[in-house]
């Protein structure tokens, strides 16, 4: 359970390494230097503003760096005083603004610099700093924002159901489909998902109870002429039942298989029917049911926990 | 980068939610079978694929993507570009063929994969 809870937010700061952008987390308020600056001024620079290294531009354009190594040379050459940029390094690395982190991470772990300049995509022209450190300080406040959000969704959904004073509390929504009309189909999830988040249901729960009720829904709308969505919300489970009176499935454990359809050449070619709706719907939920009778219809019943417990689903 | 970013980069058409280009796009999937995208697209992709009706909205939606890229100059529906504007889903239009356009928005840094996946 331990190791669980590290992996899930070990995977939530790879996904904000991906989101975040660089102009988010660098450092603005530059210190810059001249590439006419004396070394000898570098070096109160660098101590007085306790920095390990800093841009040399001219104007608004970035034409070098330089660190507290090359100061360090320098000194170890004789420390004969020079301007900035006879020491400075010209190679130059820099990063856009609007770059995900992840490309910082990577080149500062490829070069093995301290720091890199941040220049803006269309002007060229520098606009920050990042370093290390940076990266560090804004994972830490996007993981805070993240934890506040994560807090504020347990207490509306808990909030919702202890106001209600009865022994057993659910919450009750029907749909009714309409078959036929494939390319409208998605109307009942699409109304059901909006119910769940004002509810304050989780995003995640709510994403793959959308996620099954869509695919129900395709499959009544290809399958049978109309059919009837009924959800249960309860304090710790949403309950679905989907019910038509098409033409039934012969055999149900096939039809669960990923892969295997019975769809006509219509429905496949708009993208439905690749026998990947039942194993979607049976990854989204906890429980899973599927009775059906040929010629009569078919009754799909499935539960979703609407707690945060790990599910790999869509 | 951003999906109007994008649609200026790669001479993108757009057809609907012209208001939405500021979305972030974290990724892309190419596929056109619906349940395909549902199980394996993921928030804030972009979605690349040949399908013009208007149940790709309805996907889009559920899956909260960042927007539609139709390929091969093929053009949205009456009612697909409707269901767009209405979802406030960014339809998009591309001349290229999907394995061009693919690899021009990989090399713009648009990855195939989202964090998860990619085990950094």
């Amino acid at each position: 359970m331990k190791l669980e809870n590290k992996s899930s937010q070990f995977t939530k700061i790879q996904e904000l390494v991906y989101e975040l952008k660089v102009a988010g987390v660098m450092t603005r308020n530059l210190i810059t230097v001249n590439p006419t600056a004396k070394m000898s001024e570098l070096k109160t620079i660098l101590r007085d503003n306790r920095i390990s290294g800093t841009p040399v531009v001219q104007g608004e354009r970035l034409i070098g760096i330089v660190s507290m190594e090359d100061l360090i040379t320098w000194l170890t050459r004789g420390g004969i005083d020079c301007p900035v940029e006879q020491v400075m390094s010209r190679k130059l690395l820099t990063l856009y603004a609007d770059e995900p982190l992840v490309h910082a991470v990577s080149k500062l772990e490829e070069f093995g610099y301290g720091r890199i300049p941040v220049v803006d995509r269309q002007t060229n022209s520098l606009v920050g700093l990042i370093t290390k450190g940076d990266i560090i300080e804004g994972l830490l406040h996007e993981l805070q924002i993240d934890y506040h959000e994560e807090e504020i969704h347990r207490y509306r959904a808990s909030h919702f159901f202890e106001d209600m004073i009865a022994d057993k509390v659910t919450i009750n929504f029907h749909y009714h489909i309409q078959g036929k009309k494939i390319e409208q189909g998605g109307e009942v999830a699409s109304d059901l998902k909006r119910s769940l988040k004002r509810l304050g249901i989780h995003p995640a729960v709510v994403r793959r109870t959308a996620i099954a009720t869509y695919e129900a829904e395709m499959n009544v709308i290809i399958y049978a002429d109309e059919g009837r969505v009924d959800v249960n919300i309860e304090p710790d489970v949403i309950r679905i039942e989907v019910r038509d009176r098409g033409q039934g499935i012969a055999d149900v454990e096939r039809a669960i298989e990923p892969g295997y359809s019975t769809a006509p050449d219509w429905v496949r070619e708009l993208g439905f029917g690749a026998g990947m709706g039942l194993p979607n719907i049976r990854n989204c939920a906890r429980d899973f049911d599927l009775v059906s009778t040929v010629g009569r219809g078919t009754t799909l019943r499935i539960v979703i926990p609407t707690g945060m417990e790990e599910k790999r689903c869509a | 980068m951003r999906l109007s970013e994008l649609a200026r980069e790669l001479d993108l058409e757009v057809r609907s939610a012209a208001e939405r280009l500021d979305a972030e796009v974290r990724g892309g999937y190419a596929s056109d079978l619906m349940s395909d995208v549902i199980a394996n697209a993921e928030e804030g992709f972009l979605w690349v694929t040949m399908q013009s009706h208007a149940n790709i909205v309805a996907v889009a939606a559920m899956k909260e993507l960042a927007g539609i890229i139709l390929v091969n100059g093929r053009e949205p529906q009456e009612e697909t570009v409707a269901k767009g504007e209405e979802k406030n889903i960014p339809i998009l239009v591309s001349r290229l063929p999907a394995f061009e356009l693919i690899g021009r928005l990989y090399r713009l840094g648009i990855p195939g994969q989202g964090a998860d996946a990619q085990g950094i």
